[in-house]
């Protein structure tokens, strides 16, 4: 037993410079040991679900678009394809084609961004400097393809928005060489460099029946030997038709989410390349009516991060009655404490950046009931703004007098 | 009196040690960006960040020991201004120099980490206490090292007196060659010193913010900038005094360009072994000192005696 003086706890977060986004880790610590961890989340929330309500479905393919800014196309084609298995839309060949083409440029450029942020968790900013500068080469294609660098709206309702020109194409292959060349450096750096193995190995380590008990998803799932991908179980888009082999990894640590992550980006140059040589004449959209009928469905994508789940219900209108989002981050950061059991302060940024988390893509406000069905706690307007002048009162803060002098001015 | 004031304030003490620390911060960040495929600061950037930090407000946390807090920085800089008047630099005499100064000059290098140590403790913040405490932990790993490796050429010169290890060297160059190994650890070890990647792990930024100056701002924060940016000239000087005693006798002038050449190879190495690694964490860096660092510079330590039956 650890005696509870010895314990030190240090907040890492809200605002942390190991986060990109706002989350809280509450990290106990007996010298560097760790031995406990609270994690808090909901500084992000932005309200997307609700917000979805009271738009069209054109208009919230712009907003999903925006769930998350480094894989939107993921968020806004999981969308898409609900509200198409609604309306009994069938999407083109090529309008398929063209969706899973932008689909792996997405991976490419996420992967190369969480190689680039791992390395600077661990303080090995020469890495990440090097393959920020190779994801430009990615970034410069989707701007290219579609006019923007992140949320490129290159989905409509029905197919693409996007047709993809013959020196497009010569362009894209040219970029995807270049790629190739570059990641096997980054896997022969990956197997080399001892700091870089002696920072990653056995770090965060997570086995294959807590990572089924956890549900864990996407690459972090597969570097512990789960194989599992939404691409292959559950085809969407032309994954039926376009061979590729899903990347597993038997370390079970950050080292072997490394491993996947690289090992998949390999994988995406494969399919790049098949997609352009095989891509089929015809429509790249399909008409969508204005208004869907009533109906929901659920929808699965592989993002970049793991299985993006969307549920949608239609009610006969020209905006949806009900939008769920349930993004991979959410998923993964429940494996995040287990990974850290008897770790090292050190291996708190790394590892949570491992699973290549996306805070506010994640934040969704859920009521929280017992478990006997009674007492739910739910908070009026009314209520949560009685209950924050209360707060700032009982901390010596009060408004009333800033408030009275405000409203004398405004006379 | 007048020319010891002027010796100790502008050259070659603090002024002229703090533009020279300048330059050679300048000279680090543009390796260290041109090696990560980076643009790089333009040459004046380390003299506006001191223009402008100087410039900002000194906050003293309420917890803090007022007066630890403000005398640390001074302390730091000091003891690396002072460190270095017993350092020959370009000639093979340095400013002071008495019987035993290479384990002054070691003492007083030792004096800015210990500062960074109080300045963490005292700041009470929870990110500068283990900055501290990590500060601490790591200096016990490379010091023994480092000490081994300064005095060992001495046991060959017979002297501890860095100036007459100097001519000695000089007077015999092809011994030089005896040292390697403990060149080797005695770059090692300034990286660790100086809080370089990777064994910056007293400020990694993603575990701790800052570590031991995460509290600092202002004119005290700019005074620990200044005392690492002269503990890396100081630094690299006395590596050069004792492991490449050349060109010295060429005279002031070209003497001078020799010691900057020098400083200057010791930075290229540390900047490059700076690129090519990831920060360690503490206990790795603590076993990897221990179970390489240390035996190579005992081991400096016996060709060292070895050479010394037979020389001379």
């Amino acid at each position: 037993m650890v005696n509870p003086e010895k314990i030190v706890k240090i907040p890492i977060g809200p605002q942390h410079p190991a986060l990109k986004e706002p989350a809280c880790f509450t990290v106990s610590l007996n010298g560097e040991k760790l031995v406990d961890l609270d994690l808090r989340l909901g500084y992000n929330h932005r309200g997307v679900e609700k917000a979805a309500e009271g738009r069209t479905y054109t208009q919230n393919m712009y907003l999903f678009e925006r769930v998350c800014g480094i894989c939107s196309h993921s968020h806004a084609t999981c969308f898409i394809q609900c509200v198409e298995e609604v309306a009994g839309l069938e999407v083109p060949p090529r309008g398929r084609f063209l969706r899973t083409l932008i689909g792996e440029l997405e991976r490419i450029h996420s992967h190369f961004l969480w190689l680039g942020v791992a390395a600077h968790e661990i303080g090995f900013d020469t890495l990440l400097m090097y393959s920020w500068r190779d994801r430009e080469v990615v970034m410069d294609l989707l701007a290219m393809l579609t006019g923007n660098r992140v949320n490129y709206a290159a989905n409509v309702i029905g197919g693409a928005k996007h047709d993809v020109t013959d020196e497009q194409k010569a362009a894209i292959l040219k970029a995807v060489d270049t790629l190739e060349e570059r990641t096997k450096y980054y896997i022969e750096v990956a197997s080399e460099e001892t700091t870089l193995i002696a920072r990653l190995s056995n770090v965060g380590r997570i086995s294959l029946e807590d990572v089924k008990r956890l549900g864990t998803v996407g690459p972090t799932a597969r570097a512990s030997g789960l194989s599992q991908d939404a691409r292959r179980d559950d085809p969407y888009a032309a994954y039926k038709e376009v061979p590729f082999s899903v990347i597993t990894d038997t370390h079970c640590d950050v080292y072997g989410r490394t491993l996947v992550r690289v090992g998949e980006l390999m994988e995406s140059y494969k399919i790049i390349r098949y997609v352009l040589q095989n891509l089929p004449d015809g429509p790249i959209a399909a008409k969508a009516p204005r208004k869907i009928p009533a109906g929901e469905a659920v929808s699965r994508y592989e993002a970049p991060r793991g299985e993006d789940v969307h549920y949608v219900r239609g009610n006969g209108t020209e905006k949806p009655e009900r939008v769920r989002v349930r993004a991979p981050t959410m998923v993964n950061l429940l494996s995040v404490p287990k990974m850290l059991e008897g770790n090292n302060l050190a291996d708190v940024p790394i590892t949570v950046a491992a699973i290549d988390p996306c805070f506010s893509c994640t934040d969704r406000a859920i009521r929280v009931a017992d478990a006997d069905g009674g007492n739910a706690q739910v908070f009026s307007w009314e209520e949560s703004r009685r209950f924050g002048i209360d707060w700032y009162r009982k901390n010596g803060v009060d408004f009333t007098d800033v408030n009275k002098r405000l409203a004398q001015r405004l006379k | 009196m007048a020319a010891s004031i002027i010796e100790m304030i502008v050259f070659p003490g603090f002024v002229f040690l703090g533009v020279l620390g300048m330059i050679f911060e300048y000279v680090d960040r543009i390796l260290y960006a041109r090696l990560q495929n980076r643009k790089g600061p333009p040459w004046f950037q380390p003299f506006a960040d001191f223009i402008k930090l100087a410039a900002k407000e000194d906050i003293v946390p309420r917890e803090a020991d007022s007066v630890m807090f403000k005398v640390t920085p001074l302390l730091a800089a000091t003891a690396t201004v002072v460190a270095s008047f017993y350092i020959p630099l370009w000639g093979p005499a340095a400013l002071h120099s008495f019987a035993g100064d290479a384990v002054v000059v070691i003492y007083l290098l030792t004096i800015p980490t210990m500062s960074f140590f109080l300045a963490g403790w005292y700041s009470t913040s929870l990110y500068s206490t283990v900055g501290a405490v990590r500060t601490i932990t790591q200096l016990f790993a490379y010091e023994v090292p480092l000490f081994l490796v300064i005095l060992a050429p001495g046991i060959l010169a017979k002297t501890w007196s860095l100036s007459e290890m100097a001519a000695f060297y000089s007077a015999h160059p092809l011994l030089c060659l005896s040292n390697v190994v403990g060149f080797v650890v005695a770059i090692v070890a300034l990286q660790g010193k100086l809080e370089r990647i990777p064994f910056d792990i007293p400020e990694a930024e993603t575990e701790i913010v800052a570590g031991t100056f995460t509290e600092y701002s202002g004119r005290l924060l700019v005074l620990f900038r200044l005392a690492i940016s002269i503990e890396t000239v100081v630094g690299a000087a006395l590596i050069s005094a004792v492991f490449l005693p050349f060109g010295y006798g060429l005279g002031a002038a070209w003497g001078f360009v020799v010691f900057i050449v020098k400083i200057a190879f010791v930075m290229v190495i540390l900047a490059v072994f700076k690129t090519s690694v990831a920060r360690l964490r503490i206990e790795q860096m603590v076993n990897f000192c221990w179970k390489y660092v240390a035996p190579a510079a005992v081991l400096q330590l016996f060709i060292s005696l070895i050479l010394s039956a037979f020389v001379g």
